[in-house]
């Protein structure tokens, strides 16, 4: 089957796959999301407890987790809503919403 | 079953980043939790909604799942028959493996318009789990209100002015509705409780039969707030017991969460744009007590229910 990625805008119908199905899924975090924030997010690595809570609840899947520990934020997809530095319980919030220079 | 966050995140996520949904949205955080929840492979359809709509853009696909696109009112006879044709195929030896049937479906393609196939899908027994992310509004098409709009709510088709005081009638309680269809396992859960939300998944993808989840999904856009507070808003709610945390399994009713002292609606009303009309006329605080007093006796009849009384 054809390969979504190579479709182009002026494509023939027989270029593309039948019924219009994605033979890639999960394709969309190619599409970075990123410029629309208008705050940044910021992980404080020392005050973090990689409770995962954060990642649990981020509706962009932008919180990168390896071997159970929290090890950043792609700020590629990010949209900057804030919801990560909200639910982190830490007494000093382990991520803090900064507004870019 | 515990639901330990370590090990989730060790499997492969199944919605990915880079779908266009509103920054703060529920529905997201709803999906992501409850794929979560299975431990097979899914096969995943969604009615037509803001779900769908921002996942789905050509030619990109936030599903790491088998997805199917269909109509605002099928999603629940889409899954039945994906069902129905695999148990089929599976007799006939053509397929093997064991598979999880999930449909998606927010307030509006579940209370009204789809509310016919998920009630025919119910009554027919497939093996499915019907996932409602309640909004309460058609928020994908410009916020008119649903079926599941709360009282007094501002949308575009009750719109707040001089002769109204926004939607008059009250909220639809689907839950119930869909626990009198008998079936195995019926829920309600909220964003704001992740532990509740992933237990109840795992619980019902661990039985057979038809099961139905409603889970609260608060709209940044339709509901007027600031994005950053989506989860304590829903905490609120639940609260104030507005939208009570329990599960009906097998006819047996059951609390899942207490809250500890119980809020007036007023203290998640006065954060949503929707209900700022309210709050300025005598007449908008007289809708916020009737409000108050459905709530209250809701309440009352969901204790009796769950024999807390």
């Amino acid at each position: 089957m054809a390969d979504n990625k190579k479709i182009k805008p002026n494509a023939t119908a027989k270029e593309i796959p039948m019924a219009g199905i994605i033979t890639t899924p999960g394709n969309a975090k190619e599409f970075k999301t990123g410029d629309w924030k208008t705050r940044v997010p910021v992980h404080i690595e020392e005050n973090c407890i990689n409770c995962l809570i954060c990642w649990v609840y981020c509706p962009d899947n932008a919180i990168e987790v390896k071997d159970g520990k929290m090890v950043g934020i792609n700020l590629d997809i990010c949209k900057g809503c804030g919801i990560c530095h909200n639910v982190c319980p830490t007494k000093i919030k382990s991520i803090v919403m900064k507004n870019p220079d | 079953m515990a639901v330990n966050l370590k090990q989730l995140s060790q499997k492969e996520t199944r919605l990915t980043g880079g779908h266009r949904a509103c920054a703060g949205c529920a529905a997201p955080i709803i999906v992501r939790q409850i794929l979560m929840a299975s431990d097979k492979p899914v096969v995943v359809g969604s009615a037509t909604g803001c779900l769908e709509v921002t996942t789905t853009v050509y030619p990109y696909t936030a599903w790491n799942v088998n997805f199917i696109h269909n109509a605002f009112e099928n999603a629940a006879a889409t899954i039945s028959g994906v069902e129905a044709a695999f148990n089929s195929l599976k007799r006939q030896g053509k397929l093997e493996g064991d598979f999880n049937f999930v449909a998606f479906g927010g307030d509006g393609g579940t209370y009204d318009i789809g509310f016919q196939s998920l009630s025919g899908a119910m009554e027919r027994g497939h093996d499915m789990l019907y996932v409602c992310y309640d909004n309460g509004a058609y928020m994908n098409t410009g916020i008119q209100r649903s079926s599941a709009t709360p009282h007094g709510a501002n949308t575009s088709t009750t719109p707040a002015g001089k002769e109204s005081t926004g939607k008059k009638e009250y909220r639809k309680d689907l839950t119930q509705i869909m626990a009198a269809h008998n079936i195995p396992y019926v829920a309600q859960a909220s964003v704001s409780n992740h532990r509740d939300l992933i237990a109840k998944a795992q619980k019902a993808f661990s039985i057979k039969g038809p099961k139905f989840l409603n889970v609260l999904s608060p709209c940044r856009l339709g509901w007027a707030y600031d994005p950053e507070i989506t989860v304590p808003l829903a905490q609120q709610m639940v609260d104030s017991c507005f939208w009570p945390l329990f599960e009906v399994v097998d006819g047996e009713w059951k609390l899942t969460y207490k809250p500890k002292n119980k809020p007036n609606i007023e203290e998640w009303m006065k954060k949503q744009g929707r209900f700022k009309h309210l709050f300025r006329s005598d007449e908008g605080k007289q809708v916020i007590a009737e409000a108050q007093a459905d709530v209250d006796a809701r309440w009352e009849q969901l204790l009796a229910r769950c024999g807390e009384k």
